[in-house]
């Protein structure tokens, strides 16, 4: 694991310096700080310069980046893993390919001369690689199917730039950081930007499944790859004529070689442990399939409304794992916030990234530097109460006059008993809105983005200004959506707006690599995603019981507590983490100051007044107000440390292994 | 204060974070229109016991009696008639 870093000349001519090369990997050291390497090549007619930070994971001895072909002509950078790389090699062997590492790198170079962009086809992995070709001058970027690894870029003075994190663009003076009203709108309604938009203006990210070829002379190409297909209700199901218990087994069989393939690294592996279904499964898996030494790591609350660490050593018991455990309070997740928000680089409406980036510190001082965990596991098998709610609100807007089909909402929502026994027009009200527009494309997702976007009341007349007139983006659907099952449609906008954009990101790549961890994720394997996405909707859930065909197929290998026990989804505390006894915090007291609220121009001053009297007053906040406090203090940091305040990093030093290549005829 | 002003400003404060006071009707439904969402329900009520003194019910929990200015307005007026009568 790794981070890259680039820049080419397009249609400028710039000096390519290794120092410009250089300031962009400090800016991304956390990211693989064993190794850096740096490709210069510059002629009269082309200039790129390549950068990588490497975390030495597998062939550590050979497998310093760049990395090129036998003669030299094709140079790659990359950042991730290609798990299949055991098996691509000997058939690029036969190929008449020669390799000199036994690295993954390497073996993407030589599919790359071999197939081209089509390259990509072949690989399993998570990644993000840039291949320079010297012959075509021609540069080519890809990103693994779903979005695991992040890939950013940015085109500038006749320059593309391009890197891992967003930080090491605006290393280059050419790069002005300058927020996105639109994006920061997306963000308050989607919980994130839609892709390619980023918080920041300009600034693109290459989104999941793309590849980006810029060829000397030619516009730049953006080509979608892969993409969550799903069958359409007029073509049953492939897996149809399977029943749930050879399909729950076929998941197993899936599932058990997606882990295994994950293990493979010149470094020892742990696990993350949650308590829930998913990552016990995974964990079960490397016990059960593999002879390897187990470590596993969890994140326990001190707040018990947010704890599971009990069932973390239930599951490590049950497995005899080392297991390792961090505790997190309010007072941790509140002074963490500011450092989570530089490595997300984004705006959020919630905490839960703070207790992962504590869990991967606590992984990297245990001497690991890659876990493998559950995600994916939740929007390709269906484990979210927002399908839930999704399959319920059709149900019930058979018969919209019922007062019986949407008393099921209260089983997900126990709280709504707390308004009285006569709650059922309540209900109505909550969950009843458009209830009939069921060929709404964007049905299931209605009530959250309607919520959440409560909390652009306290945007500054200034951004609402900005926003006014500007006919609001919506998620991209791909052309057979509309033939989708519900179950389908609403999986597809959790699996390419939340998961790839917010999760895998802010919760899952960011945190990780603030620590130099990289997480592994065997339900993300596309051999499984795209077995999952084949099954019928009533194998992932069946009434309101939630991945259903994952319980089936891993329930033998796990205490009944585990897997029987319903799913309590992953929060963490908001309000009480900045205002422990209702005071602020010092740091979330100056940022809310009216100078800095008026400085950053985003929000209302008199609004963000209000809700911070609110905070002192009442002792419980609504999940919107939450949001909203979560949103602003993120985005006042996101501006302190991008916009107002940005800080290069120290520069690489003596000390740092450093391989530098320089080719072209000057 | 009058009530009903009482109640407006109450919402804009607390739940528009709005300095342009309450920009709807007296009829509006605080959740069709998005105004309030479970919790801000149960807020309402605490702020209404506080305010008034009186105490809710778990079956007057229901939108006639909290999901406009007006419905508020004349729950609190059967509840609490002295206090609407000396405002």
């Amino acid at each position: 694991m790794c981070g890259i870093v680039g820049t080419l000349n397009r249609t400028k001519q710039h000096p390519i310096n290794e120092s410009q090369i250089r300031l962009m990997l400090s800016s991304i050291r956390h990211r693989g700080p064993d190794q850096f390497g740096v490709y210069l090549f510059q002629d009269s007619f082309d200039g790129i310069g390549l950068g990588s930070a490497r975390l030495s994971i597998i062939d550590l001895g050979g497998g310093q980046q760049p990395i090129s072909n036998e003669d030299g002509s094709v140079w790659i950078v990359f950042n991730g893993e290609i798990f299949n790389y055991v098996e691509l090699r000997p058939e690029l062997e036969r190929l008449g390919h020669k390799m000199s590492t036994d690295s993954d790198t390497e073996v993407i170079v030589h599919l790359y001369e071999e197939y081209g962009p089509a390259c990509v086809e072949h690989l399993n992995g998570q990644f993000a690689f840039a291949i320079w070709d010297e012959r075509e001058r021609s540069l080519f970027i890809a990103r693994d199917r779903v979005g695991i690894r992040p890939l950013y870029y940015t085109e500038q003075d006749g320059a593309l730039l391009f890197a891992s994190e967003i930080k090491a663009l605006l290393t280059d003076p050419r790069v002005k950081a300058e927020l996105d009203p639109v994006a920061i709108d997306q963000i308050f309604t989607y919980w994130s930007p839609l892709s390619p938009r980023t918080a920041f203006r300009g600034i693109k990210t290459l989104p999941p499944g793309h590849w980006l070829l810029a060829k000397s002379g030619q516009p730049i190409t953006v080509e979608r790859y892969w993409q969550p297909e799903f069958p359409t209700i007029a073509q049953p199901e492939r897996q149809a004529d399977m029943s749930i218990d050879e399909a729950a087994a076929e998941l197993r069989r899936l599932l058990v070689d997606a882990t295994q393939i994950r293990l493979r690294a010149d470094v020892p592996v742990g696990a993350y442990l949650s308590g829930g279904l998913d990552s016990s499964a995974i964990t079960a898996f490397i016990r059960h399939y593999t002879g390897n030494r187990l470590e596993t790591f969890s994140i326990a609350f001190a707040d018990e409304a947010f704890d599971e660490s009990a069932y973390q050593y239930r599951m490590a018991d049950h497995l005899g794992t080392d297991h390792h455990l961090i505790t997190a309070n309010y007072h941790d997740i509140g002074e963490a916030f500011p450092d989570v928000i530089w490595h997300t680089e984004t705006p959020l409406t919630r905490t839960s990234p703070v207790p992962l980036y504590l869990l991967s510190r606590l992984v990297r001082e245990t001497d690991f530097k890659v876990v493998l965990t559950g995600e994916g596991s939740d929007e390709f098998l269906g484990g979210y109460n927002i399908f839930k709610e999704n399959k319920i609100r059709h149900f019930w807007a058979k018969d919209a006059e019922s007062t019986l089909r949407p008393a099921l909402l209260t089983k997900l929502y126990p709280y709504i008993g707390g308004l009285g026994q006569s709650n059922d027009t309540y209900l109505k009200k909550f969950f009843g809105y458009e209830l009939t527009d069921t060929a709404d494309p964007y049905y299931s997702h209605k009530i959250r983005w309607r919520n959440t976007s409560r909390s652009k009341r306290v945007f500054s007349n200034e951004l609402k200004a900005s926003l006014a007139g500007i006919a609001g983006e919506r998620p991209y659907l791909p052309p057979n959506f509309a033939n989708w099952s519900s179950m389908a449609q609403a999986q597809y906008l959790e699996i390419t707006v939340f998961m790839a954009e917010y999760l895998l990101s802010s919760q899952g790549d960011r945190v990780g690599m603030a620590h130099s961890v990289e997480g592994r994720f065997p339900f993300l394997d596309h051999r499984v995603v795209e077995f999952s996405n084949q099954l019928p909707p009533k194998f992932k859930m069946l009434g309101i019981d939630e991945k259903y065909i994952l319980k089936k197929a891993v329930s033998d290998l796990l205490p009944p507590e585990i897997w029987n026990r319903p799913k309590r989804p992953y929060r963490a505390p908001i309000h009480r983490s900045f205002f422990p006894n209702g005071q602020p915090l010092s740091w979330v007291h100056d940022i809310l100051s009216p100078e800095n609220i008026e400085g950053a121009a985003i929000f209302n001053p008199k609004a963000v007044n209000s809700l911070m009297n609110k905070i002192k007053r009442i002792g419980e906040l609504s999940e919107t107000d939450n949001m909203t406090l979560a949103g602003i203090l993120s985005t006042q940091l996101v501006y302190a440390q991008f916009i107002s305040n940005f800080r290069n990093a120290p520069d690489l030093t003596g000390s740092d292994d450093v391989k530098v290549i320089k080719r072209g005829k000057r | 204060m009058d009530i009903r002003e009482q109640i407006k400003s109450y919402i804009a404060e607390t739940f528009l974070f709005s300095d342009d006071g309450f920009e709807f009707s007296d009829d509006d439904s605080f959740l069709d229109e998005g105004i309030v969402d479970s919790m801000g329900v149960l807020e309402i009520i605490m702020f209404l016991e506080e305010t008034f003194g009186f105490s809710v019910e778990d079956e007057e929990i229901k939108p006639e009696n909290f999901d406009s200015v007006n419905n508020l307005y004349s729950y609190i007026q059967r509840k609490a008639p002295t206090a609407v009568s000396a405002s």
